[in-house]
Order: C-alpha cells, then sequence, then structure tokens
C-alpha cells in the first residue's frame, strides 16, 4: 500500500500553498480555456498566450480551484511550459501523461508506446516527476491531468 | 441481533438502544482490515454494508431456488417467485403501503424518478406547466426533469435554501402556482437537512400537484408512512438500507399507478401482445419489464428483516444519538476552521454531515482519512446545483448507520487532526 508520502511530495505541497502564475490575460491576444473534473468539482480556468511569429508560449496564467494534486500538478505546468513553443509544449504534455501511464497515441493506434518512449525521451520533466506518485492513486490521476487537458484545450484553439 | 428494550433511567418512555459491538459481528466486512486498521465505515449515506444475513439470503435463494420468475410452473420457479413477491410485502408493509400493488421494484430510486418522469409527466404535463424542486436535491431528481423541461417546454422552478441550510418556504405558494407536481428529497444526502414531507404534500395537493418524495436518504435510517406523508410518490433504493444495489423502488397509490401509460416495454409488463398491439398487465407488474433483480428482492427482504429486527424508531435514536455526538466533537474539536453544510443540531437532520476545511480540498482530506481506514465521501454528493448554491467545488461527507458507534467519531475526529497537520500552511 502506498504511503501518503508517495503522493504529496514536498515540491507538490509547496506548489499547492504557492501556486505560481496565479491570474487571467486579456482576451484577446490570449486564449481562455477551462477544465473541469466531473468526479470532485475541481475547476481550471487557463489563459495561454502564444507569439504568433516564434510560436512561442509567452504567458500562461490560472485560476480555478481544486485538490492539491490538481493545483500544484497546473502550477507546476504554468511554469514548465513558459518560453517553450508549441511544439515542445504538446511535446511536454504527451511526456506528462505518458508518466501519468495514459499514452494517447497508442490508444489511437498511432504507434505501439515504445516509439512513444524513443520519441519522447528528450523530453525534461525536471520537477514534474515528483508527480508520478500519483499513479499509485488510480482515483486521482484526473486531478493531475486536469490542467493538462485544459492546456491542451488552449493550444488548439490557439492553432485554430 | 444487538437490540434490547431498556427503561430510561426509570422514564415512563422506553428507550430501545443498539448494541453495536454485536451488530459489527454480523457484517463480514468490519473483520477485515486497510491498511492494517479497523475498517471505520462513515459512507453509508452513499451505500450501506450488508449484514451475513442478507448475503446468506442470496446466495441460499441462488443456491436452492432459483429460477426465473412468473413463469415456470415448476417448484423451483414458484420458490422463487414467491421470494420475490415476498419481498414486496415486505417493502410494502415497512412504508405503510394499503397494498403490495403499489410497490413497483425498480433498480434504485434513480430508476423510479425516471419512470415517473416518462410515464406519468409526459402523459400529464404539457407546455407551459412547471415543475417545483428544492436547491438542495440530488441530480436524479433534477436531470429527468430538466430533460423533460428541454423536451416539452416545461418551466423549473427552485425552492431556495435558509441560511441554515433549510428549505425556504416563505415563497411557496407563489412557486406552486401552476405547478403540476413538486419534487422533493424527504432527507438531503449532503446538509442532512430533514424536510417535513407532509406540509410540503397538503401545499402541493392544494395548488393542485402532485408531490414525488425521493426517500432514499429516509427509509432506512427511520418509520416512514407513505400514507401519513399523504405523498403521491416515493422513491427508494434497497443498497442505502442493507440491501443489495440494483433493487429500489416506486411507491405511488394503486389509481395512480392504474392511470399511468407503461414505462419500459418488454416482458412481465404486458398481458397480450399481437401485431397490432399490446395490453399491460395489472399493476405493479405493468411497470416490470423483463427480468428483473430477484435475488436482488430476495437480499432487499432479509435486510428489512434485519432492520426490523432492530426495530425503526431504535435506528433512528441510535443514529440521532451518533450524529448529536459528531456534530458536538468536530465543532469542539475544530471549531471556526471547520464548516458543516447543514443543520449544526441533531434536531431535524439525518446522520450525513458535510464539512470544509478552511484550505484543505475534500479530497485531500479523505485521502489522508484513507490512510487510517476512515471511509467518507468527498465531491460534490451528486447535487452540483446545491454545491454552487453553498459557493464550495466538493464537501467532505461523514454519514453514520447501525453499525457505527461513538469510537468510529473518534476515529474520523483523530484522522482530522492528522489531515489539518499534514496540510497545514
Amino acid at each position: 500500500m502506498p504511503g501518503l508520502e508517495d503522493l504529496y511530495r514536498e515540491i507538490i505541497l509547496d506548489h499547492y500553498r504557492s501556486p505560481r502564475n496565479r491570474g487571467e490575460l486579456a482576451v484577446p491576444p490570449a486564449h481562455r480555456a477551462e477544465g473541469f473534473n466531473p468526479l470532485c468539482g475541481d475547476e481550471v480556468v487557463l489563459y495561454l498566450e502564444v507569439d504568433p511569429a516564434t510560436g512561442t508560449v509567452v504567458d500562461v496564467k490560472i485560476g480555478g480551484q481544486g485538490c492539491s494534486i490538481s493545483q500544484a500538478s497546473t502550477s507546476m505546468m504554468s511554469a514548465a511550459v513558459k518560453g517553450k513553443t508549441v511544439d515542445e509544449t504538446r511535446r511536454l504534455i504527451r511526456a506528462f501523461k505518458a508518466l501519468m501511464s495514459i499514452h494517447e497515441s497508442k490508444l489511437e493506434g498511432e504507434d505501439d508506446g515504445t516509439d512513444l518512449a524513443a520519441d519522447l525521451a528528450d523530453v525534461r520533466l525536471g520537477d514534474l516527476e515528483a508527480l508520478q506518485g500519483v499513479v499509485k492513486f488510480p482515483v486521482r490521476i484526473k486531478c493531475a491531468t486536469l490542467g493538462w487537458n485544459t492546456l491542451t484545450q488552449a493550444l488548439d484553439e490557439a492553432d485554430a | 441481533m444487538g437490540a434490547e428494550r431498556v427503561s430510561d433511567r426509570g422514564d415512563a418512555a422506553e428507550r430501545t438502544i443498539l448494541d453495536v459491538a454485536r451488530i459489527k459481528r454480523d457484517f463480514p466486512i468490519f473483520e477485515r482490515e486497510v491498511n492494517g486498521k479497523r475498517l471505520v465505515y462513515l459512507d453509508s449515506a452513499s451505500s450501506s454494508q450488508k449484514p451475513q444475513s442478507v448475503l446468506d439470503a442470496m446466495d441460499d435463494h441462488y443456491r436452492d431456488h432459483y429460477a426465473n420468475i412468473h413463469r415456470g410452473v415448476y417448484t423451483i420457479a414458484e420458490e422463487s417467485t414467491a421470494s420475490y413477491e415476498r419481498a414486496r410485502t415486505k417493502v410494502a408493509t415497512l412504508v405503510g403501503a394499503a397494498s403490495t400493488s403499489e410497490i413497483v421494484f425498480t433498480k434504485n430510486v434513480t430508476e423510479a424518478i425516471n419512470l415517473v418522469a416518462y410515464s406519468w409527466a409526459r402523459a400529464n404535463l404539457v407546455a407551459g406547466d412547471a415543475i417545483v424542486v428544492t436547491e438542495m436535491e440530488h441530480h436524479a431528481n433534477i436531470v429527468p426533469w430538466q430533460i423533460l423541461a428541454a423536451e416539452r417546454g416545461v418551466e423549473l422552478r427552485w425552492i431556495p435554501l435558509t441560511a441554515d441550510f433549510r428549505l425556504d418556504l416563505s415563497r411557496l405558494d407563489e412557486l406552486l402556482d401552476g405547478a403540476k407536481l413538486l419534487a422533493v428529497s424527504a432527507i438531503s444526502n449532503v446538509l442532512g437537512t430533514v424536510n417535513e414531507i407532509r406540509p410540503l404534500a397538503d401545499a402541493a395537493h392544494a395548488a393542485g400537484a402532485r408531490i414525488l418524495v425521493d426517500a432514499a436518504q429516509a427509509i432506512p435510517h427511520g418509520r416512514v408512512d407513505v400514507q401519513e406523508w399523504d405523498a403521491d410518490f416515493v422513491g427508494f433504493t434497497g443498497h442505502k438500507m442493507l440491501g443489495p444495489s440494483g433493487i429500489g423502488g416506486l411507491w405511488a397509490p394503486a389509481e395512480l399507478l392504474e392511470a399511468m401509460p407503461p414505462f419500459l416495454g418488454g416482458g412481465e409488463m404486458i398481458r397480450d401482445v399481437r401485431q397490432d398491439g399490446f395490453s399491460t398487465n395489472d399493476i405493479p407488474w405493468k411497470f416490470e419489464a423483463g427480468t428483473m433483480p430477484i435475488v436482488e428482492a430476495t437480499g432487499l427482504a432479509a435486510a428489512i428483516d434485519y432492520l426490523e429486527t432492530l426495530g425503526m424508531d431504535a435506528v433512528h435514536a441510535h443514529e440521532r444519538r451518533i450524529t448529536a455526538y459528531a456534530l458536538e466533537a468536530l465543532q469542539e474539536r475544530f471549531g471556526e476552521r471547520l464548516t458543516i453544510y447543514g443543520p449544526r443540531e441533531v434536531d431535524g437532520r439525518g446522520s450525513a454531515i458535510s464539512f470544509l476545511f478552511e484550505g484543505i480540498h475534500a479530497h485531500d482530506i479523505s485521502q489522508v482519512l484513507d490512510e487510517d481506514a476512515v471511509c467518507v465521501r468527498a465531491g460534490h454528493h451528486c447535487a452540483k446545483p446545491l454545491m454552487r448554491v453553498l459557493g464550495v467545488p466538493a464537501t467532505t461527507r461523514a454519514s453514520f448507520y447501525v453499525y457505527n458507534d461513538e469510537a468510529d467519531v473518534d476515529a474520523l475526529v483523530e484522522s482530522l487532526v492528522k489531515a489539518e497537520k499534514f496540510f497545514a500552511i
């Protein structure tokens, strides 16, 4: 049985207590996306600003409320994607979901997961690896991925 | 079983108390441990645990008497049918129905409410009619009416809450004006609030409306008499009253059920089928299409037997005592840091206590509690409109039943102390 310390690593509690990049951005130029976890009522409001010239994430701001895992994961994500290109950001999302044992391309039948691991081998998760313990608590995986799914929505909107 | 009559220090009024230590031994699940600790099950408002007698009754039915019901003329088919119909008699007696024909089995209270929505409501409501619900309803008593409202152009009106988490009835007559149905829960699954049904039924009837009562949280916990309520529809579910999941039901007066069109079509609900049409069976079978939860009915009957041996008044008195103890313990230990969403006194409330810690999400609380084998519910409790009114995304809910005692409440409080320390800012 995994213990609480597997789930609530110190860096997670730190981001929960002091969430980074809280706030709003003007829409436009930013894109706004909302994510909900129907299971627990958690909510993420994400503002994403992409520089169309360079294809780089210029700024991210986060609103909403939720449990320590959803809030910390979203906070860590916001810190990780600033300055990355849209392509790098999408690869980071896939790498994070792989960390959560969610292999979307495998589900879609694009490859068998082995290729996915090789494809994402160069993606550095850094602090985000602290969230790995969430996998041992399956009901909480949706908490950890809420902000990331919301980010995908915002990226899709920015691409559209 | 663990009920004994004792006199209350010479008080003329006799009181019955439950012997919880003995009751716990009737429930096999309490023999197991989680994380090396005894199981503290405080989620009976979601679903209750099952006594050995229920498991035995179902096992016996499968092993020795199982066959489809209302079909075969052979011995075991007749035994299976008799056991299923005995369950109907048990339910009818428990809720004070005038006849067994007034008890329709469904898979749960959600299906019972949907039956009324699809059968009675679609036959009786037209565009411009109104349905009155309350802000404390479970989704099961909201969404069927929202579906109907969207389909028919029916208006949905909401009875608001007072500051002390009760129904604000100050504008009830206005809300009921032109309404065809009042749909209300007898006890809120989130707030624990008890709604007095008889005055609501009187008001609904005076306005020419029917009243549907979601009794999922009421029938397991005390004496209910549908005729004293003067209700028109009452839904209940078996798994919250020590019975198995998969069986619940609807009570309605015979004349109302007679007048309603069928809901689901299929076997048992028909009398005759021709190429050009069908005729329906008598009530209650008119509403029981397809092979029903036969063995679950047997389990439900055994659950009612168990509750009746304890005595519904004793069950109610016991829960009242534990709830009062828990309300006091939570408020005394945590003071202002813990907010109870629901009545803070034991009068006029059931045993479900929802609360929130300042700055700690309900999911995080319940995660820490799980390490101590304390099972509580965290989330929106299938009552999102209520959560929006309360202005919170989620609460933690502890709820008590016949197998809970003061030691379970103490375990909850100790584990909450731990959770609060863990997430201290």
